[in-house]
């Protein structure tokens, strides 16, 4: 019999709420299922079980917050499956990291068994909370819900909840679809000009408590990085014209749902070049570092909500162009509908912050740890750029690594910058 | 589709992108990017859903010719007529 516990969903996540079960008792579960929504500070996490089994009883019922590593359910003949090892991460299963200073609430609180104790000792704000109504300001709504939802464009603040706490669940948008609540095609259209913006104006807003806490968690992870890890940054300026070009010719010969972004070759290059210099590639815990067994790169996605998630791409060096398109398509959807996967935000072996958009030309980055590097790019712009003794206008990006110093040295480091450099030099061999 | 029709398409669908984005607020002459925060991808979703409601397909190249809401309509206008 296998305890699956509430996993931890980031680096500084203490509790987490159980929003919905996927499965309840006598189901049969695989690696990889998603078996329950949490609620974290951050998003909400369909949550991956790590183990094969049957679901034998559930201990923590929906609208309950736990601290991390409570024992949420019991799987009968549930053998940790071999996989669960190829990523050397803050794996799903360990409930704290031995290497995370624990904040005081986790350490004070006992593991509770079934039945389940809820926390008593609330630090800022009360932990035990119930279902919020969608009255606090954040939608609530399974994700299964907001994936429907969003397919089919359905107003959310015309569907009645059901659900615990309100929340609206598949069954709630499927009645909504038969009432026809959806707005298929175009109903917008036929407004007159000057009620345009009411018309299609979204009725979520993210509660100040909801951006707090997101502010909280990125204060803790990056107090802590720069409280323990020993930086050090190297850049160097990036020739893009060979990419860019190689884009646009390719651009041109797809229709605009297939194009491809500049941003997918950026992130093939880290993810070979991690590949190159493996010390980039994995996290420093128990005093030595840990080099990831697969490279998973943390894409910095802004949330729209204020505040930022850089959830994991699963092995990245693998995939094709296309592939990455669109699992980037996928977790900017994702990270903005504040719906993300365990293995997204746990997983990440190296990020990548792109934060070029906003019109800056260079990044600093700051490591997420445990990870052990953060590799920036800035916007594209063009340059006076010798080559071949020749001068000439071409499109630089600069690239940036910030590097824990613990796990590599300079040298590594610019080894690495200089291989994602010829990488993005021949991009029909990304 | 008419001019007034295609406004409301656009801003539907940044509304869409950007559910933060206050409509009201936005100025149909200035660049549409700049005020609402619009990504690559932002912009690339964007012009994915005006393909699907209308069925113009944007090349790239005239990615520049949609800056503003106003250059958006005006560019849709004489495409989605046809």
């Amino acid at each position: 019999m296998a305890e699956f516990c509430m996993p931890a969903l980031g680096a500084d996540m203490v509790a987490g709420t159980i929003l919905e079960w996927a499965v309840k008792p006598g189901d049969h579960v695989k690696r990889g299922d998603i078996i329950a929504v949490v609620d974290t500070e951050k998003a909400t996490i369909e949550v991956e079980v790590f183990i094969t089994g049957t679901i034998e009883s559930i201990l923590v019922p929906a609208g309950e917050m736990v601290p991390v590593g409570t024992a949420l359910a019991l799987i009968r003949d549930g053998e940790v499956s071999a996989p669960s090892r190829e990523v050397a991460t803050p794996p799903v299963a360990a409930p704290t990291r031995p290497a995370v200073p624990k904040p005081a609430i986790s350490t004070s609180i006992p593991r509770p068994v079934a039945p389940v104790t809820p926390m008593t000792r609330p630090p800022a704000a009360p932990l035990r909370r119930e279902i919020a109504p969608a009255a606090a300001g954040r939608l609530r709504i399974s994700p299964v819900a907001m994936r429907m939802a969003l397919e089919m464009k359905i107003d959310l603040s015309k569907v009645e909840g059901t659900g615990p706490g309100g929340a609206i669940g598949k069954a709630d948008i499927e009645r909504a679809v038969k009432s026809g609540v959806s707005a298929p095609a175009q109903p917008a259209v036929v407004a007159p000009a000057p009620p345009v913006a009411a018309e299609v104006a979204k009725p979520s807003v993210a509660s100040a408590e909801r951006k707090l806490a997101m502010r909280r968690a990125i204060a803790a992870a990056m107090a802590r990085s720069k409280r323990e890890i020993p930086h050090y940054y190297l850049s160097t300026s990036i020739d893009m014209a060979n990419a860019l070009g190689w884009l646009q010719a390719e651009n041109l010969k797809r229709p605009v749902n297939e194009r491809l972004l500049y941003s997918v070759f950026l992130l093939k290059a880290v993810a070979l070049a991690a590949r190159q210099i493996p010390e980039m590639n994995g996290f420093w815990i128990d005093n030595q570092f840990k080099p990831g067994e697969a490279i998973h790169v943390g894409v910095a996605i802004s949330s729209r909500q204020g505040g930022l998630i850089a959830p994991a791409m699963h092995d990245v060096d693998k995939k094709s162009l296309d592939e990455i398109m669109s699992s980037l398509r996928e977790l900017v959807k994702r990270v903005r509908a504040g719906i993300l996967r365990s293995s997204e935000i746990a997983d990440a072996t190296i990020t990548v912050s792109s934060l070029g958009e906003q019109g800056v030309e260079s990044v600093f980055g700051v490591i997420y740890p445990p990870q052990v590097a953060l590799v920036g790019f800035g916007k594209i712009v063009e340059r006076p750029w010798a080559l071949n003794g020749m001068l000439g206008v071409r499109p630089i990006i600069m690239t940036s690594l910030a590097a824990d110093h613990r796990a590599s040295d300079g040298h590594r480091g610019g080894l690495f910058l200089a291989a994602i450099n010829s990488l993005l030099q021949e991009p029909q061999k990304l | 589709m008419t001019d007034n029709e295609l406004r409301v398409l656009i801003l539907r669908e940044v509304g869409n992108i950007a559910p933060e984005t206050d409509l009201d607020q936005i100025d149909p002459a200035s660049n549409l990017r700049e005020q609402v925060d619009l990504d690559s991808m932002d912009m690339l979703n964007l012009l994915i859903a005006i393909h699907g409601a209308t069925g113009v397909d944007i090349p790239e190249a005239d990615y520049a010719k949609m800056a503003s809401v106003d250059d958006a309509v005006a560019y849709l206008r004489t495409r989605v007529s046809q």
